[in-house]
């Protein structure tokens, strides 16, 4: 039971990652009908910037709290940015393309930020400070570390920050919008690109935000580390139903309770292929996923 | 010609890649330990200049000054390519062929080398025309096949002593049954599930190659793999076989130049026979093809069978080559170099995928000294080539688009 409890804590804090990667994958998915390979490199570039920020951060003697705080706001503004841009270069110009091209162009975006991270920021790990958020308590046998708390704090003000904007403001109402009828959503005087652009941001600094949560949770990261934890995310979107943000957070949370249970009682080297196991299965089975997928054929 | 709407559009492209460079400057020139710009400046001016140049002569293509240069750039093209369509194709062919054959006997142990990896990967490039420009799914595990091919032979070959020639068939098979497991399941998906399946099982069979350590000794890999064997006559102290390992890399090439022109032929036949115009009817639409009487699951595995079994065959070359194979040869990069010469020669095309084989392979053998940059430019001309020229540097004759991508 213990070991039961305890394995269902690191679930959590692992499943909120992958929900967090999740949602970019969903959200671009339900309005352009893309698999966005490059959102791993978001993640990746998000982890980065993140060691970098706080390394400067804590150089300059301000307390581990603003400096994670700040190290987290700004990696997302830097991604989002990024995110936006690759849009604009990779992905706009073809909007009329056939689905195949679009898809391998985001494939070849990939590639590309991904060599470019190696090459500047070398092939090798890099560690993490986690002694800023090192420490914990026990509860009940149960060890429950501050880097836990801080993770599933941080997910959780994100998740329901996303849920105010995306079904509370105006420009949430937009979104949904689109993603539902790309045309008639243009008839009432919605910029279609603008959203799409803005979707591309919201998504990529969710997974800035998880890069650098990961960075803590692993204590290292690696230019690389985006490939496998993105298509983890994109089971999780799929699982949840693709284009439904409730159900890709539900999704995120599933993978990884599945992923660690599986770690913890079946086979630790083969934790990864559950993840895809579960995506083969939901896509034969469910196609539709747990809540239903919302999904815009039409194109702009 | 440019209309204010594309000068518009392209501007905004212009603008777009500039901020994107901009933006990727900084992240790359600022390290935890201080700062390195200069590493930084190293890296992205080689990757600027070529595309400032390339963006400045897209921009002036209109230009008179030059007008002219494209003019005689264009006269010349199109009496090439008059000369070329004048010669029959059998000629083109045999002149192409006994290139080939002259090549290892004019040159050195290197440039061999690279001609084996080229035609390697024109073996498995045209495994996956089949899948993905034939029949238009988009398999993102190709490499998996490769993989299975490669450990087939390996593990027969170490530990049962059977021959090169004896295991190419079983390992091809293999691979197709390979082929029949991940396409069963998967072929009655929507078209991007598939990619992201597809993905999904070639990791799966790289994590299990990795991790079944009794079979396949585990990231270690497979030791001392034999090379191919023949039988040769010998006349020696009366008739005789004399059996001979093939060591020499000039023996390894005729081999691998022979399957290579075994596949050539193979997917010609398939590419103009009943079941490659199936293939491309499923292609351009799934649910004419299959009021047409097509069987349309059936034919889509059959693809996936045929694709698997070049690749598997290319594996089997491979771990006789190599004589030693482990798990980080099958990566998922692996599966998308050999997608980008698809994509890059031109989808469905022969002579594309040979030209894209050369241009991924052979090139940056050239520019060695951008070894690293090899990936990077890779990307980036993946990208530019799906927005300025979709239909790769040779594409095929018969090209349609699928129907659902019209609406």
């Amino acid at each position: 039971m213990q070991f039961f409890l305890q394995q269902f804590i690191n679930g959590i804090t692992l499943g909120g990652v992958y929900a967090l990667i999740a949602l970019g994958y969903t959200m671009v998915y339900g309005i352009i009908q893309l698999i966005n390979f490059a959102h791993g490199e978001f993640f990746a570039a998000g982890g980065y910037l993140g060691v970098i920020l706080l390394t400067w951060l804590a150089a300059q003697g301000l307390p581990p709290v603003i400096c994670i705080a700040l190290a987290l706001v700004l990696a997302m503004i830097y991604c989002a940015v990024l995110a936006m841009c690759v849009e604009k270069v990779a992905y706009k110009p073809l909007r009329q393309s056939p689905r195949l091209s679009v898809l391998l162009s985001a494939l070849g975006m990939s590639i590309f930020l991904q060599n470019g991270l190696m090459l500047t920021q070398g092939v090798y790990d890099r560690a993490y400070p986690t002694a800023m958020t090192s420490g914990g308590f026990e509860v009940g046998g149960i060890l429950v570390s501050y880097m836990q708390i801080f993770i599933v704090a941080i997910t959780a003000i994100l998740l329901l920050g996303l849920n105010a904007l995306v079904f509370r403001t105006r420009i949430g109402k937009a979104m949904r919008a689109t993603a539902q009828d790309k045309t008639m959503s243009a008839l009432v005087g919605i910029n279609a690109s603008h959203i799409i652009s803005l979707t591309f941001a919201i998504g990529a600094g969710l997974a800035a935000a998880a890069g650098i949560m990961v960075g803590f949770y692993y204590g290292s990261i690696n230019y690389s580390m985006g490939f496998v934890p993105g298509i983890k995310a994109f089971s999780a979107a799929v699982l949840g139903g693709i284009g439904n943000i409730t159900g890709a957070m539900l999704g995120g949370f599933i993978i990884g309770m599945v992923e660690i249970f599986a770690a913890g009682y079946i086979s630790s080297e083969y934790k990864d292929v559950f993840a895809f196991i579960i995506l083969i299965l939901v896509l034969y089975f469910m196609p539709t996923g747990i809540m239903g997928e919302n999904v815009d054929d039409t194109r702009v | 010609m440019t209309t204010p709407e594309s000068r518009k559009g392209l501007l905004g492209l212009g603008l777009a890649l500039g901020l994107f460079y901009l933006l990727l400057w900084p992240l790359l020139g600022i390290k935890a330990e201080g700062l390195f710009f200069a590493d930084a400046f190293a890296v992205w001016w080689r990757v600027a200049l070529p595309v400032v140049l390339c963006f400045l002569v897209y921009l002036l293509r209109d230009k008179p000054a030059l007008l002219a240069v494209r003019r005689t750039g264009q006269r010349l093209g199109s009496s090439l390519s008059g000369l070329i369509s004048a010669l029959p194709r059998p000629l083109l062919a045999a002149i192409g062929l006994a290139l080939a054959l002259v090549f290892p006997f004019c040159t050195e142990r290197y440039a061999q080398d690279v001609a084996i990896n080229v035609l390697v990967y024109v073996c498995l490039g045209l495994g996956l025309n089949v899948v993905v420009g034939l029949a238009g799914l988009l398999d993102l595990g190709y490499i998996a096949f490769y993989g299975v091919g490669a450990y087939t032979y390996a593990l027969l070959a170490v530990h049962f002593h059977l021959s090169f020639w004896l295991c190419l068939p079983i390992a091809a098979s293999l691979a197709a049954v390979a082929g029949c497991i991940i396409g069963y399941p998967t072929l009655r998906m929507r078209g991007d599930y598939l990619a992201i399946v597809t993905l999904g099982f070639g990791e799966i069979v790289r994590i299990i190659l990795n991790n079944w350590m009794s079979l396949t000794n585990g990231p270690n890999g497979i030791l001392s793999v034999p090379p191919p064997d023949i039988f040769w006559p010998s006349f020696e102290s009366g008739f005789s076989f004399e059996h001979i390992w093939l060591k020499k890399l000039i023996y390894l090439y005729f081999i691998i130049l022979l399957l290579a022109l075994a596949t050539i032929v193979a997917v010609y036949r398939i590419n103009n026979s009943r079941i490659g115009r199936a293939l491309e009817a499923i292609r351009e639409d799934e649910t004419a093809a299959e009021l047409m009487g097509v069987n349309t699951f059936l034919l889509k595995l059959l693809a996936y069978a045929m694709g698997a079994v070049f690749g598997g065959v290319a594996g089997t070359f491979f771990a006789a080559r190599m004589r030693f194979v482990s798990p980080e040869s099958f990566t998922f990069i692996e599966s998308a170099m050999v997608l980008a010469m698809v994509v890059l020669g031109g989808m469905g095309s022969i002579p594309g995928v040979i030209l894209g084989a050369l241009a991924l392979i052979a090139l940056p053998e050239v520019f060695r000294g951008f070894e690293l940059y090899r990936m990077l430019v890779f990307g980036g001309v993946m990208c530019l080539m799906m927005i300025f020229r979709p239909r790769g540097l040779w594409p095929a004759k018969r090209l349609g688009t699928r129907s659902e991508d019209r609406e």
